[in-house]
């Protein structure tokens, strides 16, 4: 299967936050889609799992200056140079970055819950098991049968749905295709955003939507002078929202 | 039984007494297996951990005992490397601390982590890449060793040693020992180092993250000259906890004096060091990612902390221990090593909770961290564990060799 993916592939995202509404469909998708486990009781939000976490930005001003937007948060599937923040670290490659697409996958069967690529992530994108996954009854008919849940004592992240990139290539493959079309892979995220405010596809393809986007006078990226150059790009023309996304002194 | 296990010419406290004692540590112990029992049991949710701070009290507690053990290491190296066999005097007790704080750091990492029957995949599956492989690698090599070290020791009690075979085992190992203080100082060098590397690798962490030399960063240097400045100073209060609680002599001043002179002068150029390190992070490397020194902190993780751990716990101990008159009075000696080990414990907590505590994301905020009391319960489990180590050593082991002598002449 390797074969059918063609190398320089960089998926990642625009998210635009002059469209979105903070409606949190896409978190709910997220959740949904991949098996993410929850409590009956989620008001620690500090042990909450949330791989699309929604941050409520406001300018600090009073009325009627005062504004705000929301920023959905993904994993940013940072693209720095040999490895990302968290691959670097984890001492079983537990996570790895699949260098033929660049999405950063995390494997819970060998994660041994040490919890250092939680230190290394300065974006909060990853999350620790602290509970063990309970299904309310008759949930687990509605689990999605390509992702496997995953046990107390691991961490998980947001994979971009890759398990959907396996179906869009097993796909492709059955029909004799070596490339996957614009649009044939989309996380669950994207294709639940009512506000079409996300779109995703191969940054390094130059015709794609989200490769224009990413290049548009109004994208901009969280923490880039840290150097881990996440290839979720967000945007917006409104200056205060810009300037939270990185420290200026 | 027991008098048959004290080493000969010297005088031990009754069996009852020592027995109370042991019940003491035994009881302290328990409550510590109770709540890593309900660790495993429940998860580690019974912990004041969280998706924000991954690491707590026990990866401080952990980075602490095994930076403060390197007097182990270190104290083998000065005695059996360079040579300073006054050392010898004291080389067993360090030892022991060092078995105890590396055997003990990885009872509490067990704990630690989130799925400890896959503990093995860090060497079936080890990324070459992480510090934390290097650490697991260097850790379990040096645990050995220093069992090693130990070995002999125990060997060496009354009634093992009238077993010909191994009274001329331990003899030979003595003779060896030199060839694994070396294999100690290269292995405990190096994981030192990769503890401290670990956190200066995260260059998504501005309060952690240091440039350095080829693939190592400043804090892996730093780490090492803070470990080797504060192992022998607690070598040192322990010494004279012992001397204290049995009220003999067990090592002779001047030995205590040289060690904490060797502690003053690392000490010292591990302040100038890391007074450039810090300098170097506040002011230049902090404002290339858009930060200011006050970025870094805020109550309860005030500045407070950088003064404590650089000036009260750094510069003012260095400076004692590198004062002879000072040194050489035993008050303001034990309050220098204790300020001198309060440095290394702060230093690691801050690398450890306070790296995490503070938000990168300009729209993040801080969280604080508090333990509780299944993660304290360890934590004294393993003081207690030293000392238990500890008392059965001193008991029926000659941990001093000059503790016959010593006493006569008093």
């Amino acid at each position: 299967m390797t074969e059918q993916t063609t190398s320089g592939i960089r998926y990642g995202m625009a998210i635009d936050l002059d469209k979105c509404t903070g409606c949190m469909a896409c978190a709910v998708a997220c959740q949904q889609e991949n098996n993410v486990s929850f409590r009956e009781d989620e008001s620690d939000k500090l042990r909450s799992i949330t791989w699309l976490e929604m941050f409520y930005l406001d300018n600090g001003k009073p009325y009627p200056e005062h504004r705000q937007a929301y920023l959905p948060r993904p994993c940013q599937h940072c693209d720095s140079a040999h490895d990302s923040p968290c691959t670097f670290v984890c001492p079983v490659n537990a996570t790895k970055r699949d260098e033929e697409n660049g999405l950063v996958n995390q494997i819970p069967v060998r994660c041994i819950g040490c919890r250092y690529c939680m230190a290394a992530c300065p974006y909060h994108a990853r999350y620790f098991n602290w509970w063990d996954t309970k299904w309310p009854k008759g949930m687990e008919q509605m689990l999605t049968p390509e992702v496997s849940t995953r046990p107390r004592g691991v961490v998980e992240k947001c994979t971009m749905c890759v398990h959907r990139l396996q179906l869009a290539m097993d796909k492709a493959f059955t029909e004799g295709r070596k490339e996957l079309r614009e649009g044939e892979y989309v996380p669950a995220c994207v294709e639940a955003c009512p506000a079409k405010a996300m779109v995703f596809g191969n940054l390094h393809d130059k015709e794609s939507l989200v490769a224009k986007l990413a290049k548009s006078q109004r994208a901009f990226r969280l923490l880039p002078k840290l150097g881990t150059e996440p290839k979720i790009y967000y945007l917006t023309s409104q200056g205060w929202i810009r300037k939270l996304g990185d420290n200026v002194m | 039984m027991d008098s048959a296990l004290i080493p000969e010419g010297v005088k031990r406290c009754s069996f009852t007494q020592f027995a109370i004692w042991l019940l003491v540590l035994g009881a302290l112990m328990a409550w510590g297996v109770l709540a890593g029992l309900l660790v495993f049991w429940k998860g580690l949710n019974v912990t004041g951990l969280s998706d924000y701070f991954g690491f707590g009290l026990w990866i401080t507690v952990d980075l602490a005992v095994i930076a403060l053990g390197a007097g182990a290491f270190f104290t083998g190296f000065l005695t059996y490397i360079i040579g300073k066999k006054e050392l010898k005097d004291i080389i067993n007790l360090a030892v022991v601390i060092g078995f105890i704080c590396y055997t003990g750091a990885q009872l509490v990492l067990v704990l630690d982590i989130g799925q400890p029957l896959r503990a093995w995949f860090s060497f079936w599956h080890p990324n070459v890449h992480s510090m934390l492989t290097e650490v697991i690698f260097c850790i379990t090599c040096y645990t050995m060793v220093l069992t090693i070290e130990y070995v002999p020791l125990i060997l060496e009690n009354r009634q093992l040693d009238k077993i010909r075979g191994i009274h001329f085992f331990s003899h030979n190992l003595h003779e060896i020992m030199a060839l694994f203080a070396a294999t100690g100082t290269f292995l405990s060098f190096f994981h030192q180092g990769s503890l401290g590397g670990m956190y200066g690798v995260l260059f998504g962490r501005p309060f952690a993250f240091r440039e350095g030399f080829f693939i190592w960063p400043w804090t892996f240097f730093l780490f090492v000259a803070s470990a080797i400045a504060s192992g022998p100073s607690l070598t040192i209060l322990v010494c004279y906890l012992t001397q204290e609680v049995t009220k003999k002599k067990l090592v002779r001043k001047e030995v205590l004096w040289e060690l904490a002179k060797i502690s003053g002068y690392l000490l010292a150029f591990y302040m100038v060091v890391k007074l450039l390190d810090t300098w170097y992070w506040a002011y230049v490397y902090a404002p290339s990612v858009g930060l200011t020194l006050g970025s870094f902190y805020k109550a309860p993780y005030g500045l407070w902390l950088l003064f404590a751990e650089l000036v009260l716990c750094g510069i003012i101990p260095a400076v004692m221990l590198l004062t002879p008159k000072v040194r050489q009075d035993d008050v303001w000696m034990l309050a220098a090593c204790f300020l001198n080990c309060v440095g290394c414990l702060i230093n690691r907590f801050v690398f450890t909770v306070q790296t995490l505590a503070a938000p990168v994301m300009p729209f993040d905020r801080w969280e604080l961290y508090i333990p509780t009391w299944q993660e304290w319960a360890p934590t004294v489990a393993l003081i207690a564990y030293g000392a238990l180590l500890v008392s059965l050593s001193y008991r029926y082991l000659p941990v001093f060799p000059r503790e016959k002598e010593l006493n006569l002449i008093k």
